[in-house]
């Protein structure tokens, strides 16, 4: 038969072939490329920079009256005055634990850049399946593993070019690395973000998988999405937030992800810390992934 | 290996409750054109799926060139080619990528699938379209470019649904002489569902008539059509009268039915037959109002074995695939 038709044996043929027309959409078409990159930045925008949280604490230009008691300095802060300079200056130092919130939110975003890239990507399955390609694929040797995989992939290679992009960009608005920071640790970022997206990616895929309709799954992922964003450490620090949100938060893979991405580009990494993280984000992307997996291909070969 | 799908009690249900296919037999031979037929939701997209392995049965066996659909899956795709009944090619990729795209589900090496692809395009009279997108195709553009990636595994047999769902007349006949092309000039096997009678009639080999999941009756359509023994005339009096009996003794009637108020007479020689019906009605004093006669039609043979007209379940068919359209172009 091999030689007739020229069919090679390998298992993972087409991989690469579902992966880069799942790609090609992305990248070829300028306009869906650059919406992708816009809405990161205007989260950033608008969030990091409108929630200034920084400025209300600076007693040169906020309105809070503590610091209207401050006089102007003209000569150089006096003993008390250095005080309380000092005391709110490091106050966003000690809720952030990163000298300003524009570095803290700009990083949150890396991860929450993911959530929506693997969401849109998850739903590209139900329009694979209602314009019959989906089938047709299956009529083809590829195996059923390979076709979620190219899925789980292409949603991954999205995001984490994303993710790079994101960490860029955050860079011209004035992202401020930790001390100590090592380029190297770049590479660290990724590795999280890969464990989130094959997590994330997986989830959705077995989610959308199942339904021929736009509405159904979307309103699921809504339900899912926006505690994801909001229940961890993206935008706040968990620690000021209410026992039970703290709970909720704890489970959360988002969390960890932000964590690790914080511990490696703004604050004095905690290595072990880091590793936590890595565990927890590492857990979530096997089980969900195997989950997610397994039912996806039990609905393919049904 | 003269037999190259056999089916034996292939059945499928749905939900433990909706049998969409059941117990069929039938074998399809060598180098032939091998029809299904039937309206919307007779079970003909299920069959096929079952066979390309998308599906798997509930019950029965069948085999594809030898190997068992459900447990030699994997075989069967390789050696298989489909046309799906949807437009499957991606509107983003011009032609020739995706007919690359399709040989890379096959896994065959970019050097040899880059030669088919040119052949391919060749056959199917795509050449100088094949560095555009696919959205600027017209609907038989995009039937052809999916008959192309069906062939690019070279298969011994290609199972076509529908393959001219949404065509107009034009475009379909086109479309038809491709098909035929594949089995003069490559002497490949087709497997093909339709709900054109027209279609099934001027293609297909055998046709199998397929009604609730059920074949009612296999066979050459030309051998079909003459089982009903001979031509079909339908008359209509004005008197309210039960004239059936005077009808039947008209020399070549073969079978009066009354049917809404008309008769429909089936009768060797039409031709030379209506006249002397009408003659021996008016003899005895009744007046004809109407008359009209058929040779048969495909259409006649799925009457005669499920009772009912296929048209109605065209009609709906015609719509769904007006919307399956309107889809297409709302993702744009």
């Amino acid at each position: 038969m091999t030689e007739t038709n020229g069919n090679s044996s390998n298992r993972l043929h087409g991989l690469w072939a579902l992966t880069n027309r799942e790609l090609k959409k992305w990248y070829k078409a300028p306009v869906i490329f650059i919406l992708s990159i816009i809405q990161p930045i205007l989260w950033m925008g608008l969030l990091g920079k409108a929630l200034n949280i920084g400025a209300l604490f600076d007693p040169a230009s906020s309105s809070f009256p503590p610091l209207k008691l401050v006089p102007p300095l003209t000569t150089g802060p006096t003993g008390q005055e250095a005080q309380l300079l000092q005391y709110f200056g490091g106050f966003t130092k000690y809720v952030f634990g990163s000298a300003d919130y524009f570095s803290f939110m700009a990083v949150g975003i890396v991860a929450f850049s993911a959530l929506f890239t693997t969401m849109f990507s998850g739903m590209s399955i139900v329009w694979d399946r209602r314009l019959g390609f989906l089938n047709k694929v299956l009529s083809t040797p590829v195996s059923r593993g390979v076709i979620i995989f190219s899925k789980v992939l292409s949603a991954t290679l999205r995001s984490m070019f994303q993710a790079g992009l994101i960490i860029v960009i955050a860079l011209a608005f004035g992202l401020q690395f930790g001390q100590g920071f090592n380029p190297l640790y770049i590479l660290g970022v990724f590795a999280v973000m890969f464990l989130l997206c094959v997590g994330l990616s997986s989830l959705f895929i077995a989610i959308t998988i199942r339904s021929t309709r736009m509405e159904t799954p979307m309103a699921v992922m809504n339900l899912i999405t926006l505690p994801m964003m909001f229940a961890s450490n993206a935008f706040f620090p968990t620690k000021f937030m209410p026992d039970w949100l703290q709970t909720v938060a704890k489970f959360n893979p988002m969390t960890y992800t932000t964590d690790a991405v914080r511990q490696l580009l703004i604050f004095a990494t905690d290595w072990g810390q880091v590793g936590t993280d890595f565990l927890y984000v590492g857990i979530f992307a096997v089980i969900v992934a195997t989950i997610g997996i397994v039912l996806s291909w039990r609905f393919l070969s049904k | 290996m003269s037999e190259i799908v056999k089916a034996e009690g292939l059945t499928k249900v749905f939900n433990k409750h909706l049998t969409a296919v059941d117990h069929v037999n039938f074998s399809v031979s060598q180098g032939e054109i091998f029809g299904f037929l039937g309206p919307n939701g007779a079970g003909k997209t299920t069959t096929i799926n079952m066979l390309i392995t998308i599906l798997k049965p509930t019950e029965g066996k069948a085999t594809v060139l030898g190997f068992d659909i459900a447990k030699q899956d994997a075989a069967v795709r390789n050696v298989i080619g489909v046309v799906p009944q949807e437009y499957t090619a991606d509107e983003d990729l011009t032609g020739l990528e995706n007919i690359l795209l399709c040989s890379d589900m096959y896994g065959i090496p970019r050097r040899i699938a880059k030669e088919r692809a040119e052949d391919l395009l060749k056959l199917v009279e795509l050449t100088e379209f094949k560095h555009k997108k696919v959205q600027t195709f017209s609907g038989g553009m995009r039937r052809r470019l999916e008959l192309a990636c069906g062939l690019i595994n070279r298969p011994k047999i290609l199972f076509l649904d529908e393959p001219t769902l949404g065509l107009d007349v034009q475009t379909r006949t086109a479309t038809w002489n491709y098909i035929r092309k594949l089995k003069q000039e490559y002497g490949m096997t087709l497997f093909m569902t339709t709900h054109y009678l027209e279609e099934a009639d001027s293609l297909c080999d055998r046709v199998a008539i397929i009604d609730h999941g059920k074949i009612v009756v296999v066979g050459p359509p030309e051998e079909l059509k003459h089982s009903l023994g001979g031509d079909i005339i339908t008359i209509g009096i004005k008197e309210d009268a039960d004239v059936s009996e005077l009808i039947g003794k008209v020399e070549n009637v073969k079978e009066v039915k009354k049917e809404n108020g008309s008769y429909r007479i089936k009768a060797e020689n039409g031709e030379v037959t209506a006249p002397s019906i009408i003659e021996t009605l008016r003899k005895n004093g009744y007046n004809v109002a109407k008359l009209s006669l058929t040779e048969p039609t495909l259409n006649e043979v799925y009457l005669e074995y499920t009772g009912k007209s296929m048209r109605d379940a065209e009609e709906s068919r015609e719509a769904f695939a007006a919307q399956r359209m309107m889809m297409r172009r709302a993702r744009q």
